[in-house]
């Protein structure tokens, strides 16, 4: 299952959106989530559409990988659009059957609300696609920066993430031995009642916890004998480069919003 | 007489809530170019040392001094660019999402400037042959290879000692070799003066002096040569001699006597197909 999830994958390719800057691409997602909500008739709902397909075709992630990665999450767009259409009860009646009564409005209102809820899936994801999790990690240090002014922990946070990023993988080898260790042992993950299934994953977290404990003290020793003692006086080595396309892109999404706000109703 | 860069007088360390001390009155000098191996059983305090020479914990009673400078809270910084230490487990000193990463985390720390930084890392890199492996991350890499990346991240501060606490304890034969290798290299090209705190005997018989460690004391100190010729001192240590004195010493029982006491295997081997041809 997980295999096939995308959302929060890492797409390697070389294409302007993988090599824009994290921060810019923060920036964007973080506008375009904003402006969405200004949309709220056809032709502005275009303009969103052209607007996020131009992304995807700048990124050039296969279209077939998104559709496989984000066909789950097409299953709630579509909850969502259902939802709409029986519930709103706005506008003149288009069709009646019994009980069931579907009004002008209502699939109005659905239609726009999926699409909405879809491009905001697409877009975001496009960011984790193409952009690794330590560049975003690194993106989100730089652009918190001035939160430093009121002594919110920016450098811990990020360091925090990024040890955390680097010890998933870990975690899950470390999983999956502990995992087959219990198995041989004759706990069953896979099978039985729901109630015994859950009662099977106390000794696999148990000793996880245990061991992940004891990998912080270690990994807190190796990093003071490194010579690390907080964020003062740190240099970086990771460089952020901002260029000229993401000044562009930027400007691309603030010509789209004045757009958006000439054409809304 | 040789320079020291690391001397240890009367030091005493006890662990907080213990009745025991961990260790007892040590003194010992370390010098300059030297391979260095510590041995002991589990608890015999050779860990411990590790962790006062880098100024992870500060000795009750004694006097640590590391390149001419005493260690103090103050002055550990100043040492620890000195003096880099590779640990025991690969992953869990493993800090970075990729390789050049991690190596640049000891310079991160020091507040080197990046394009010096980019230059170390490199350079590093080459060193212990990891440089194709840039962006590669932690998971890819075999537990040698993560180790030498370690290694990589101390050089990259241009110490003067590396030690090896335990360092290819949890290692295959291989990645062993393989870190066991690019040390001795190292050594050689740098003069670097190397630690190795260690349990297993193969690894401290390439050493050039041996101190064995016994309840938090210095129990011996000499030469490889010396220190196997205890024999079954050292078992009752709980310290298991290497395959090729215990051959040695059986074919000395049966009468066949070879050269020297102290042979590591391949000598062992070139000595026992030769051995008739000498008769």
């Amino acid at each position: 299952m997980m295999e096939k999830m995308i959302i929060g994958r890492y797409v390697p390719a070389d294409s302007l959106v993988h090599r824009m800057d994290p921060r810019s691409k923060l920036i964007i997602i973080f506008l375009f989530v904003c402006i969405i909500f200004l949309a709220n008739n056809f032709t502005t709902y275009v303009l969103i559409g052209i607007y996020t397909f131009l992304m995807l075709g700048l990124s050039k992630i296969p279209v077939r990988f998104l559709y496989a990665g984000l066909k789950p999450v097409l299953w709630l767009v579509l909850f969502t659009l259902l939802l709409q259409v029986f519930f709103t009860k706005e506008g003149s009646l288009l069709y009646e059957l019994g009980p069931i009564k579907i009004y002008e409005e209502g699939v109005r209102q659905g239609i726009f609300i999926s699409m909405r809820f879809f491009f905001l899936i697409l877009m975001t994801s496009l960011l984790t696609l193409t952009t690794t999790p330590i560049e975003i990690t690194d993106g989100l240090e730089t652009l918190l920066h001035p939160l430093k002014k009121v002594r919110f922990p920016v450098h811990e946070m990020a360091l925090m993430m990024s040890i955390s990023l680097r010890f998933i993988p870990t975690l899950m080898q470390e999983t999956d031995k502990i995992m087959k260790a219990q198995i041989a042992r004759g706990v069953e993950f896979s099978s039985g009642p729901i109630k015994d299934r859950i009662k099977a994953v106390i000794p696999l977290l148990i000793p996880l916890f245990v061991s992940s404990f004891k990998r912080a003290e270690e990994l807190a020793i190796a990093m003071e004998a490194r010579g690390y003692r907080g964020g003062e006086g740190r240099t970086k080595y990771r460089l952020l480069s901002w260029n000229l396309s993401d000044t562009l892109q930027i400007l691309i999404l603030v010509i789209l919003t004045i757009l958006l706000i000439l054409f809304r109703s | 007489m040789r320079k020291t860069v690391i001397s240890l007088e009367n030091v005493s360390f006890q662990y907080e809530n213990q009745s025991n001390f961990a260790l007892q009155n040590v003194s010992f000098d370390i010098y300059e170019g030297e391979w260095l191996a510590i041995v002991g059983h589990n608890g015999s305090g050779k860990s411990t040392m590790a962790k006062l020479l880098n100024g992870l914990q500060f000795p009750q009673q004694g006097e640590i001094t590391v390149c001419g400078i005493g260690l103090n809270e103050e002055s550990i910084w100043e040492i620890r660019k000195k003096l880099g230490m590779v640990f025991q487990n690969p992953d869990n000193q493993f800090v970075g999402t990729t390789v050049q990463d991690d190596v640049a985390f000891g310079l991160e720390n020091h507040g080197i400037q990046r394009d010096d930084m980019v230059f170390r890392v490199e350079d590093s890199l080459k060193k212990v042959k990891m440089e194709h492996f840039l962006n590669q991350e932690p998971h890819h890499l075999s537990g040698g290879q993560k180790q030498r990346v370690a290694i990589a991240g101390v050089l990259a501060l241009r110490p003067s000692i590396i030690i090896l606490d335990e360092a290819t304890s949890m290692l295959d034969p291989k990645g062993r070799g393989e870190v066991l290798e690019t040390v001795r290299a190292l050594k050689e090209e740098d003069s670097l003066t190397v630690i190795s705190i260690t349990h297993d005997l193969e690894e401290a018989a390439k050493a050039d002096r041996i101190i064995v460690m016994n309840q938090g004391e210095v129990y011996r100190e000499g030469s490889p040569e010396d220190i196997f010729s205890l024999d079954d001192e050292l078992i009752h240590l709980g310290l298991d001699i290497p395959f090729s004195i215990k051959m040695s010493n059986a074919f000395r029982q049966k009468g066949i006597d070879l050269s020297k006491h102290y042979l590591s295997e391949e000598e062992l081997v070139n000595e026992l197909w030769t051995f008739r041809s000498k008769i």
